[in-house]
């Protein structure tokens, strides 16, 4: 029995569909993660796995019941909002009794379990403030905390790295990644940016258009990418698409390398032109084309900086370049991806 | 051969940019509010102190100095303390009436309905008519014998013709209706108030809430309400000066009668200075609101402060 799984799901607003039937199944205890471009329909579908919209039609189950006509406060749900939602005018304490509050659950018992969601956060010096008192990575906590703190059958993350700045956001990715794997709690995590979707996910699922494009483990979301979407959308910089004859076919820009670093495995050969780099420290970036194919598609390759020399990377010189035949993905002509190796 | 332009000179002053320096610019700006305040507030409030510890009536327009005892006749006048009390009455009920209308009309405007910028257009006409055109309209559905209230009751068959109320002869009835006038001028500036507040509430607390299980009412009085506490509390004060001060619907509607029963401080210091001529007791008799007004006006900003967020 899966905590939710829905089937085709669909939402309209007004004519224009913004989920258009998602069908998705998330065992208990997985982290999954849906991933998208802003305006994908995500964040419509978690608002209405947790209940604030209501699917123009499908079925959304939880814990294996039909919940679609259950009001949020009886689904036995958690979220956490991007900007966390707190209650500015309750101490962290009352914020974090909130949902139990509501559900009329004795005094002693709530004072017990926000005793407890607290330690859990690290958060028992922080009880009696207010939630602008609070740093944002504190705010975070706090808004876990209260998402926890009743043992929702699911919890619900809308983007909830978004606030914070890039060096807090990596700590805190762990941070919610080890905390989730020691609760065991069902957690649905939604976001657009792909480092937080490789990073945390168990499985992920990439949305476009209000449908599911894949779902799997990272390492076959960036591997085996379901489509042309899929393949582009995740990995920087994307995978490289050329269009041939009868469809296009695909390849990582680290799996992109002059000839002589391939060591005599089956691989594919192309005469590639610099035109400019970019060097990142821990990479170079190269950008040009390579010949017999469309000279305006620019081909991106990620080189190990220490292999290549400055007055290597020339603008204009040819290269001879490689692509191993087990790295070459192919797509047919709708963009779905043709034959698995 | 090229020629290239005599530059201008122009004389360089010491007043040349004094319009791009932000002290002068900023006093010129503030200038006319601050006169206005001191001619037309200031010199009259100094007058109305004065007035207020000396002798001065208009038949004997002395400036003979008595300290306090024009205050000490007042409130040793019944019909003094009784106005007061009637001030009590009429600010606090018309505002507490004033705030629910409010708060129901924001909630009815804050939800999506064919015409609502119409209904929204249309809310906001008692604050914006003529306070004596809409008094006297008032007056004729509250009038003894014309009474529209009466006669639709009596339609209804709510009550009878025999014992349909004397709205404006009733002490209390008066009161009732002088307080029902003010809420109803009230009511709009309420809703503008209560929907600013409404509006301001980020939609992610509210749905916090909703997931955290809060229903209506939980998440209006327990999220919303002491939210937008400080915003009401404001419009509240607003309210509350205005309507201590006011005159207005009491001197058209009912002046003051019966018997006294809907007197207020501002009417009866009208009454006093300007009409009976009395100038130094209505002098104190205005002073008088002005204490009152301070420590309510300095509690609720106290109260404000402590429930910022």
């Amino acid at each position: 029995m899966a905590a939710v799984s829905t089937r085709d799901i669909i939402k309209k607003f007004g004519e224009v569909p913004a989920v258009n039937g998602i069908s998705l199944t998330v065992p208990h205890g997985e982290f999954m993660v849906l991933l998208g471009p802003s305006g994908c329909g995500k964040t419509t579908f978690l608002r209405i796995i947790c209940g604030l919209e209501r699917q123009t039609s499908g079925d959304l189950l939880i814990g294996g019941d039909i919940v679609n006509d259950i009001p949020p406060r009886a689904r036995g749900v958690a979220m956490m909002f991007q900007s966390y939602g707190l209650y500015p005018h309750f101490t962290v304490r009352h914020n974090i009794a909130f949902p139990l509050k509501t559900q009329g659950i004795p005094r002693t018992e709530i004072n017990k379990k926000v005793e407890w969601a607290s330690q859990l956060l690290g958060i028992g010096h922080l009880l009696d403030r207010r939630p602008r008192q609070l740093s944002g990575g504190e705010r975070q906590r706090v808004a876990l905390a209260r998402a926890l703190v009743r043992e929702p059958t699911a919890l619900l993350l809308e983007e909830p790295l978004s606030n914070l700045d890039a060096k807090l956001r990596a700590s805190a990715r762990q941070e919610i990644k080890q905390f989730q794997q020691r609760v065991g709690v069902t957690t649905i995590y939604v976001t657009h940016d792909q480092v937080e979707a490789m990073g945390m996910g168990d499985r992920i699922a990439v949305i476009d258009g209000g449908r599911v494009r894949q779902v799997g483990k990272p390492t076959e979301i960036y591997d085996d990418p379901a489509d042309r979407f899929v393949a582009t959308f995740v990995g920087t910089p994307p995978m490289n698409i050329v269009a041939k004859n009868d469809g296009y076919f695909g390849f990582r820009p680290e799996n992109f390398l002059p000839k002589d670093m391939i060591n005599g495995e089956a691989c594919t050969e192309f005469n590639f032109r610099v035109d400019r780099s970019e060097y990142l420290g821990s990479e170079r970036i190269v950008y040009g084309v390579i010949e017999g194919f469309d000279p305006k598609q620019v081909i991106t390759a990620k080189l190990p900086p220490a292999h290549v020399a400055d007055e290597w990377i020339r603008p204009g010189e040819w290269h001879p370049f490689a692509v191993r035949n087990s790295a070459l993905r192919q797509f047919d002509n709708d963009g779905k991806r043709a034959s698995r190796h | 051969m090229a020629v290239i332009a005599e530059p201008i000179v122009k004389p360089a002053s010491r007043f040349r940019f004094i319009l791009d320096r932000r002290d002068m610019l900023g006093s010129i700006f503030v200038a006319p509010a601050i006169l206005y305040v001191l001619l037309l507030v200031g010199v009259p409030l100094l007058m109305a102190v004065y007035y207020s510890v000396s002798a001065y009536t208009i038949y004997n327009p002395t400036w003979q100095f008595v300290g306090l005892s024009n205050f000490v006749d007042i409130l040793e006048n019944p019909v003094f303390r009784e106005t007061l009390y009637n001030t009590f009455i009429f600010t606090f009920g018309s505002q507490i009436l004033g705030l629910i209308l409010g708060k129901f009309g924001a909630l009815v405007l804050l939800r999506p309905f064919p015409g609502r910028k119409f209904v929204r257009a249309l809310v906001i006409l008692p604050w914006a008519v003529p306070i004596a055109l809409a008094t006297v309209a008032w007056q004729w559905m509250f009038d003894s014998l014309y009474s529209v209230i009466n006669w639709t009751l009596i339609a209804l068959h709510v009550i009878d013709r025999s014992q349909a109320p004397n709205w404006l002869g009733n002490p209390d009835l008066a009161m009732l209706s002088v307080i029902v006038v003010n809420a109803w001028r009230f009511f709009p500036f309420a809703i503008v108030i209560f929907l600013a507040g409404i509006t301001a509430v980020p939609q992610d607390v509210l749905d916090a809430a909703t997931v955290d299980g809060a229903g209506f009412w939980r998440r209006n009085y327990q999220i919303i309400m002491p939210m937008i506490l400080p915003i009401v509390a404001i419009g509240l004060i607003f309210g509350i000066v205005f309507t201590f001060t006011d005159l207005s619907i009491v001197f058209l509607m009912t002046n003051g009668g019966p018997v006294g029963a809907t007197s207020v401080l501002g009417f009866q210091g009208f009454q006093t200075g300007i009409v009976s001529g009395d100038v130094s007791h209505g002098a104190a008799i205005s002073l008088f609101m002005l204490p009152v007004l301070l420590i309510v006006v300095v509690a609720m900003l106290r109260f404000i402060r402590r429930r910022e967020i």
